[in-house]
């Protein structure tokens, strides 16, 4: 049996234990890491893997099961069982696939190269070796590496349910990372750089990866920890899109629902700066988070989620839209051992006009933040404090490297504190953002 | 580690491939409320033998051969088949049971320093031949291959005896447990608006075979019980949450009983509703006991294992013999501790658990040892080569991480502060092993005023270089406990359950990450 035929199979198979309604999230994929350090081959990696996950709705009890297992008697066996389990759980009315939206077709972002897996086995070592060397030769004081590594992949994925949705599609992705340790003084500092694409040729040069690398480390050098006080904090673009992630995170419907959100009672409210445009893009042509329909069978769009500071929408599945009589959003995002939640496509803050030099010019006393540490965000209430790293900005110059420091505030607060947006929008994962300028952030130091 | 299920991580979990390459940044995380299994002992075996998960030991001694085929100097294999199941109530229905099978075979192939690695999720030969070929490659002198030895089968004593297995108890009993949590998180107090509890089992019988003669079988059952609330009170609102669990069997929740675990996440939310801005800035500060040994985890566990110590990466290379922390503290790392989220009987290279000591009055005395370190580092193995799944290779990893108990009363440790910050509750941890920076998130914190705890204060995440906080450890407290059984960590992207504990502690200075700037007023 193919993966589309094991699919079709096993929600036949439900339907036919007795589920009013099925779906199945098939994955099948292809993993490759080829990892260097110190200019030796260290790691290698490759295998293939696969494994659906089976919905189930009797009475609107839900059962979900998952295997890896795609012999036709074991996915019979795995259907009925599945069945028998949805009997043991309350029923509730919010269990429903989404109402069918089929398309006849959906539009081909080029989410495949069938280059990635030809690439051969020498050019991943002799990338990673590269990327080794160009930052020892890059400063004297990088003496040490974690690694630099080659990751390759393509995955398959198929959604179909009782409903008449069937959708397969293929994605593919290549990824370098180099990972440098800096050393001065007897202190070490690590950072890494990377880039990530979905076709072979769209990737960056070893050497930028690796000088890009090279710099981050060395600018950390010899940090200082900063004095406790409340001053503008800089994001810097990997910094930002971080921060957006957790914004779309807040906008979850099934937290809204259940009050367990910073942003529940604020639709069509000013939550943050006019400067802030924040969009979820899921049809952008060889996007990383690129997908035309969701994991539910729903068709994706573009939406405008924070619109010059006012929020537009609330994220729903197919369950938190019938509990919130809303029509699911197109965000269903799952892995095949888990039921839907709720998750962002291409998320990214719109550009602004000012160049990130302008941003920093404009700061006399602030932190410029490169890297955040540890879980401090409460989702509940909106209050952040997290370990921080960066740069000092001293009268609109980056000047020494700050370490042992948070940062400190409340998200709905710093949205709102949104002062400055660049114009340095790049899109090099599936969240991206320019430079931005947040006021009045408590950072804490000494 | 981290009390909640979260992944703001912004990276997608449809993104195949792991950006986790740095190795510099280490994670605590809750496990995702997933893993649960459903079988006793001899209905897992007749599970897996039903099952195509398993390998005779004739077909694992040729894989052994194929992967050494390539003149590797060691080979492995590594058989898993887990069962996890789940329950979960939310607005005081059964909202959804999970169940899902995870089976597969990792071939590992060390030469050196390198490593080789295939997996396969088919126990079909032929992949089983791919991935052990896959593997052998990393080697590279065919002309040199040697044979495996003979693999005679050897088991050791169950770290981790089991009273009742997750297949002996009726779905019904679990979801009693939920509605018990439930209804007495609502009846408590009025001003909780949502309860969420979840119970998770999981049964694992794993084979773990090499080229030097070793095969041996484990079985791990793991059982976790969570209950979430929120509190809302004029417009505020406050999550509170508590769980546990561990390598137990189901009667472990007639001790700890829902309506425990409800009490205390209801405690925790109603609190949080009063709590103050935290203070910002330098602090005097007393960690609570238990749980709190999410600080041993961060500031010096990961910078012990020993990968980072044989790359020269930590900040402890070199350094054993020497004073590391400061004398009060004596630290451990004990895999067979029964019962526990963190213990195994064998790891998962095979080599049985130990109780390892890593600082003995403030001298760093161990590292934690794998296979691939403890050759090349001419170190004993210590029982620590942990992986997530057959998917992934073993690096050296904690299991029960704790602290010794000192004499101070806890009363003595809090009516010594002046002027300080008590922390009681925590969400998770990180650390970067390069430059030792660590944080970890208090959930629940109190201002200590003229050695009295005061007012509760909002979560802060506190900060420190690892190797600096140890030796400004200045009180002990005698009231050790190890935590409940909570705990994930994350490294390199695998995630492991493991264990912490400790007494109250003092420690003399460390930065609170609050919003409350002596002098200054916030905005926001």
């Amino acid at each position: 049996m193919t993966i589309q035929e094991a699919a079709k199979y096993t929600v036949e198979r439900a339907m036919k234990s007795g589920a009013d309604q099925a779906d199945v999230y098939l994955e099948s994929g292809r993993e490759s890491t080829v990892t260097v350090r110190m200019g030796e081959l260290e790691t290698l990696k490759q295998a293939t893997s696969k494994g659906l996950g089976l919905r189930v709705f009797t009475g609107n009890r839900l059962g979900f099961a998952y295997t890896s297992d795609f012999s036709k008697k074991s996915l019979k066996a795995f259907a009925k069982r599945t069945v028998e389990m949805a009997e043991e759980i309350t029923s509730d009315p919010h269990n429903v696939l989404p109402d069918s939206t089929k398309k006849d077709a959906y539009p081909d972002l080029g989410l495949y190269d069938s280059k990635i897996a030809e690439i051969p086995i020498d050019w991943k070592i002799k990338t990673a070796k590269k990327m080794e060397e160009t930052t020892f030769a890059y400063d004297k004081r990088i003496v040490n590496s974690s690694g630099a590594s080659v990751y390759d992949g393509e995955l398959e994925a198929v959604i179909a349910n009782s409903l008449g949705i069937f959708h397969t599609y293929k994605t593919s992705s290549c990824t370098l990372v180099c990972s440098p340790i800096a050393e001065e003084n007897g202190k070490k500092e690590s950072n890494y750089w990377y880039t990530s694409k979905r076709f072979f040729e769209d990737l960056e040069s070893a050497e930028e990866v690796a000088e890009k690398a090279a710099f981050r480390a060395i600018r950390m050098l010899n940090p200082t920890k900063p004095k406790t006080q409340v001053v503008p904090v800089v994001f810097d673009p990997q910094m930002a899109a971080s921060f957006i992630g957790i914004i779309f995170y807040a906008l979850n419907g099934e937290s809204i629902l259940k009050r367990s959100s910073f942003m529940v009672d604020k639709l069509n409210e000013k939550v943050a700066s006019g400067k802030f445009t924040m969009i979820d893009d899921p049809l952008m042509k060889r996007g990383i988070g690129s997908q035309p329909i969701d994991d539910e069978g729903v068709p994706t769009n573009t939406k405008t989620v924070i619109d010059a500071g006012k929020l537009k929408y609330y994220f729903y599945n197919a369950y938190s839209a019938h509990k919130a009589g809303k029509k699911p959003t197109g965000n269903a995002r799952r892995g095949y051992s888990s039921t839907p939640s709720v998750g962002a496509w291409n998320l990214y803050l719109k550009a602004g006009e000012m160049a990130p030099e302008e941003i920093i010019k404009s700061v006399d006393n602030g932190l410029y933040l490169t890297r955040t540490m540890g879980w401090g965000v409460n989702m509940v209430n909106g209050d952040i404090s997290r370990g921080a790293s960066g740069l000092w900005i001293e009268n609109g110059e980056l000047t020494h490297s700050i370490g042992e420091a948070t940062i400190a505030g409340n998200l709905l607060g710093m949205l709102k504190n949104v002062s400055m947006v660049g114009n340095d929008l790049e899109f090099r994962s599936s969240r991206a953002a320019p430079t931005i300028k947040i006021d009045d952030v408590t950072v804490s130091g000494t | 580690m981290n009390a909640e299920k979260k992944d703001n991580s912004g990276l997608s979990r449809r993104d195949f491939l792991r950006h986790s390459a740095t190795g510099a940044a280490m994670v605590m995380t809750a496990p995702p409320i997933a893993a649960l299994m459903m079988q006793s002992k001899d209905a897992l075996a007749k599970a897996v033998a039903s099952s195509e998960a398993q390998l005779d030991k004739k077909t694992i001694s040729k894989l052994l051969e194929i992967a050494l085929s390539q003149g590797g100097e060691f080979s492995e294999v590594y058989i898993q088949y887990t069962i996890n199941s789940s329950l979960q109530l939310e607005e005081e229905r059964i909202r959804q049971a999970n169940y899902g099978i995870v089976q597969g075979v990792g071939i590992r192939v060390l030469n050196g320093a390198q490593t080789g690695y295939g997996y396969s999720d088919d126990f079909s030969f032929d992949s089983l031949e791919s991935a052990a070929k896959v593997a052998a490659f990393i080697a590279n002198q065919p002309d040199s291959a040697k044979h495996p030895a003979k693999i005679v089968p050897r088991n050791y004593a169950n770290v981790n005896p089991i009273g009742i297995y997750p297949d002996q108890v009726a779905v019904k009993q679990k979801t009693d447990l939920l509605y018990r949590a439930n209804d007495v998180a609502r009846s408590n107090d009025k001003r909780i608006i949502q309860v969420d509890a979840s119970f998770a089992d999981s049964v694992s019988m794993f084979t773990i075979a090499n080229s030097e003669g070793l095969y041996t079988t484990d079985e791990r059952v793991l059982f976790r019980m969570n209950v979430s609330v929120i509190a809302e009170e004029n417009d505020r609102r406050e999550r509170g949450y508590h769980g546990g669990g561990g390598r137990l069997g189901f009667n472990h929740f007639e001790t700890l009983t829902p309506e425990i675990l409800a009490n205390e996440a209801v405690r925790q939310a109603t609190v949080l509703l009063d709590a103050v801005d935290a203070p910002a800035g330098p602090n005097e500060v007393v960690l609570g006991n238990g749980w709190a040994g999410i600080l041993l985890h961060e500031a010096i566990g990961h910078g012990l294992e020993a990968d980072f110590n044989r790359k020269k990466t930590s900040l402890y290379t070199g350094r054993i013999g020497e004073k590391v922390a400061s004398e009060l503290c004596t630290v451990i790392d004990e895999g067979n501790i029964p019962n526990r989220r963190g213990s195994l009987t064998v790891d998962d290279e095979g080599t049985p658990t130990r109780k390892n000591v890593l600082i003995e009055d403030g001298i760093l005395r161990s590292y934690m040892v794998d296979r691939l370190n403890g050759k090349l580092m001419n170190m004993e193995l210590t029982g620590s080569g942990r992986r997530q799944s057959f998917k992934h290779y073993p690096m050296p990893r904690m299991t029960n991480t704790y602290m010794m108990p000192g004499e101070s009363t806890p009363e003595e440790i809090i009516s010594s502060v002046e002027k300080g910050f008590y922390a009681k509750s925590f969400g998770g941890g990180q650390v970067d092993i390069s430059n030792g920076n660590f944080v970890f998130n208090v959930t629940e914190g109190y201002l200590i005023e003229n050695g009295k705890v005061t007012a509760p204060v909002k979560g802060a995440t506190l900060i420190g270089i690892g190797p600096e906080v140890l030796t400004k450890v200045v009180m002990v407290g005698n009231d050790f406990s190890l935590d409940q059984g909570i705990g994930n960590c994350g490294k390199n992207g695998q995630s492991v359950p493991v264990g912490v504990g400790q007494p109250h502690v003092k420690i003399s200075e460390i930065t609170v990450g609050g919003t409350a700037v002596a002098g200054a007023s916030m905005t926001g």
